[in-house]
C-alpha cells in the first residue's frame, strides 16, 4: 500500500508540469492561426518548444536531479551542435531568391 | 612496488573505478544514445527548414479539421504516456511489480493510440493525393520531408511499445530489474520531447488558412 500511495504522489508531483506542457501545446495552436510572419511564428513556437523540451528534460527525464557534469557534460554539446546546423540557412535563402555567390 | 605491481594495481583500481557521473553505465550509456537521436532529428528538421525557406511553392495543407485536431489529440495522448511512464518508473524503484506492470501497458495502450492516429493522419494525406515525391499543391520535397521526419518519430513510438511490452515482461518475471524500467522511461520521454519540436516545425508552421 505504501508503493501505490508512492506511485501516486509522483503522479501529483509531475502533474504541474504534465498541464504546464499542455497548455505550452494549446498556446502554440493559438499562436499558428493568428497573423505573424512566418519567421515571427517560427521564432515563436520554436521559443515555446523549447521550453517544453527543457521541463521534459529536467523533470520527467530528472535531468534536473541528477550530477552537474552529466548536464554540463550533455547539454552544452548538444546545443551547439545544433546552433552549428544554422549555417545552412543562408544558401536556403539564396537558393529562394536564385542569388549566385559573392562576386 | 615494482613496475607489474603498479600496473596491475592502476589497472585494478580502474576497474572499480566509480561512474563519472555517478548513475549506471545503462543509464548514461541511454543518455548518450539520446543526445546522438537527438542530433539527427535537429539534422532532420534542419534539412526540413533549408527546403522549405528554399521553395517559394511550400503547401499548406494542414486544416484544424481533420489535421491539427488530430495532432492536437496525439499531444494529449503522448504527453500522458510519459506521466503513466513516471508511475511506472516510481513503482519499479519501490518494487511494486504489479503496479509498474499496470503503468507500463497503459504507457504501451496511449503508445498505440497516438500511432494509430498518427496512420490515420497519414492515410488522410494519402487519400488527398501527398506522395514521396509529388503533391497536388506545390512543391514535391513537401512529401518526402513530411513522412520521413514524421516516419522516423513513428519508428521511435513503435520501437518503443514493443520495447516497453518486453521490459515488462522481464520486470514481471524478474530477469529485468528497476534500472531497465527506468533507461526505458527516458527513451519514452525523449520520444514526447521530439513530438513538442515536430509538432510547431512540421505541422503548425503549413496550415491551411
Amino acid at each position: 500500500m505504501a508503493a501505490s500511495g508512492a506511485s501516486k504522489n509522483v503522479i501529483a508531483k509531475y502533474l504541474p508540469v504534465y498541464f504546464v506542457l499542455l497548455g505550452i501545446a494549446a498556446l502554440e495552436v493559438f499562436l499558428a492561426y493568428q497573423h505573424f510572419s512566418t519567421g515571427s511564428l517560427l521564432a515563436i513556437l520554436l521559443g515555446l518548444a523549447v521550453c517544453g523540451g527543457a521541463l521534459a528534460v529536467m523533470y520527467f527525464m530528472h535531468l534536473a536531479q541528477e550530477s552537474r557534469g552529466l548536464f554540463l557534460t550533455l547539454i552544452p554539446a548538444t546545443i551547439f551542435v545544433l546552433l552549428m546546423m544554422n549555417m545552412i540557412w543562408s544558401d536556403s535563402f539564396r537558393l529562394l531568391h536564385m542569388r549566385p555567390f559573392a562576386r | 612496488m615494482s613496475n607489474t605491481e603498479v600496473a596491475v594495481h592502476g589497472h585494478a583500481g580502474a576497474l572499480v573505478e566509480g561512474s563519472p557521473y555517478a548513475i549506471p553505465s545503462r543509464k548514461l550509456t541511454m543518455w548518450l544514445f539520446i543526445i546522438s537521436d537527438a542530433i539527427t532529428f535537429g539534422a532532420l528538421l534542419f534539412g526540413y527548414g533549408y527546403l522549405r525557406a528554399a521553395s517559394s511553392d511550400w503547401p499548406t495543407p494542414f486544416k484544424f479539421t481533420p489535421s491539427i485536431l488530430n495532432v492536437m489529440i496525439m499531444t494529449v495522448v503522448l504527453i500522458t504516456s510519459s506521466l503513466t511512464m513516471l508511475g511506472a518508473v516510481d513503482s519499479a524503484k519501490l518494487g511494486d511489480k504489479p503496479k509498474t506492470a499496470r503503468f507500463l501497458w497503459s504507457t504501451i495502450l496511449l503508445g498505440v493510440v497516438f500511432a494509430g492516429l498518427h496512420i490515420r493522419e497519414w492515410i488522410g494525406l494519402i487519400d488527398e493525393g501527398v506522395r514521396l515525391f509529388q503533391n497536388p499543391w506545390g512543391s514535391p520535397l513537401f512529401g518526402a520531408t513530411f513522412f520521413s521526419i514524421t516516419g522516423l518519430h513513428l519508428l521511435h513510438v513503435t520501437s518503443g511499445v514493443v520495447a516497453i511490452a518486453v521490459i515488462s515482461r522481464g520486470f514481471a518475471r524478474g530477469s529485468l530489474t528497476a534500472g531497465h524500467v527506468e533507461s526505458m522511461g527516458l527513451y519514452w520521454h525523449f520520444v514526447d520531447l521530439v513530438w513538442m519540436f515536430v509538432v510547431p516545425v512540421v505541422y503548425l508552421l503549413n496550415i491551411s488558412r
